[in-house]
């Protein structure tokens, strides 16, 4: 899916709703009163960014360690092992993000739960159950907050 | 402000997004047995806070044609890292800016930043361009472009179990 293939709608609504979604009981006809248009346009035109998946989530994005425990994970794995392992990795659902990426370490993934033994006890479950190493990453600090992505329409 | 047990079962409920029906906070509270002034209560009270960074669309990268994505990270001094990460952060282009431990021998790296570009080559300058910077320049860095994308959602601090 590229750009391109957003209506003008859909891309109004990324431009100026990746925060501040409005809190009243009808947000959607909000948002179509500020956009000038009607509230099942804006329903019809979330529903179809989430369906072909341009948008995730229309939800909230919460600061890391403000509930629960997180962190960044990565592994050695071989080649030949890694469809499998990725699969391994995914499959726990403590799991947000699983990525190959291009380094010797080169399966890289993000893990989530209520605290900080949930994770550690979901580390432990992976080094077992694929006998490979896991790299902690914990993180330290924050130097940019995440306050959505700026497109450049092209 | 101290996240309340209730607005870690509200946060659960709604990690995989708000319901897009006409009174989405009221379908949230119903599922969680709070009325719909609580939810957006407690909803305006996380933001306020800082606890929930932002309510809105989470956008997917890849999918709206930002195809490269370099994970760039550098080895920075401890004493100097804070500095090097504020002045990376205001930087156009990166999306993330993260210091995290280092694991040596193998893991040497404790500055991170997301770029995302439309093409692999721009990214690449991009990040060169970074690590030109006074308080980059000259230190041990890694590019680590993604090839496969096996899961992206967002996370779960709570089992589903704990939602209903």
């Amino acid at each position: 899916m590229s750009p391109a293939a957003c209506s003008e709608l859909e891309r109004r609504l990324i431009d100026c709703y990746q925060r501040g979604l409005p809190l009243v009981p009808r947000p959607w006809a909000e948002i179509a009163n500020e956009l000038g248009v009607e509230e099942v346009d804006v329903l019809a035109a979330l529903e179809r960014l989430q369906r072909d998946a341009i948008v995730s989530r229309v939800g909230a994005v919460v600061r890391p360690r403000a509930i629960g425990a997180s962190t960044l994970a990565a592994m050695v794995v071989p080649p030949e092992r890694l469809d499998e392992v990725a699969a391994m990795v995914s499959a726990r659902p403590e799991v947000n993000h699983n990525y190959e990426r291009e380094h010797r370490i080169n399966l890289w993934f993000v893990l989530a739960a209520s605290d900080h033994d949930a994770v550690e006890r979901a580390i432990r479950a992976i080094e077992q159950a694929t006998g490979i190493a896991v790299i902690v990453l914990p993180l330290v600090d924050e130097y940019r907050i995440d306050l959505g992505f700026e497109l450049s329409w092209t | 402000m101290d996240v309340t047990e209730t607005d870690r079962r509200l946060l659960a409920g709604i990690a995989d997004g708000l319901p897009l029906v006409e009174r989405p906070y009221r379908r949230v509270g119903d599922d969680l047995g709070l009325s719909e002034a609580e939810v957006i209560a407690r909803l305006r009270a996380l933001i306020g806070a800082g606890m929930v960074r932002r309510l809105g669309i989470v956008v997917r990268h890849h999918e709206l044609g930002y195809r490269a994505n370099a994970m760039a990270v550098w080895d920075v001094p401890d004493d100097r890292i804070q500095e090097a990460g504020r002045l990376l952060a205001a930087e156009p282009d990166v999306t993330l800016c993260y210091r995290r431990d280092r694991r040596p021998p193998e893991w040497p790296y404790n500055l991170f930043a997301m770029v995302h570009g439309r093409c692999r080559r721009l990214v690449q300058m991009r990040v060169a361009q970074l690590s030109d910077l006074p308080s980059l320049a000259g230190l041990p860095n890694a590019v680590l472009f993604s090839r496969r994308r096996f899961k992206q959602r967002g996370a779960r601090y709570a089992p589903l179990a704990e939602v209903a």
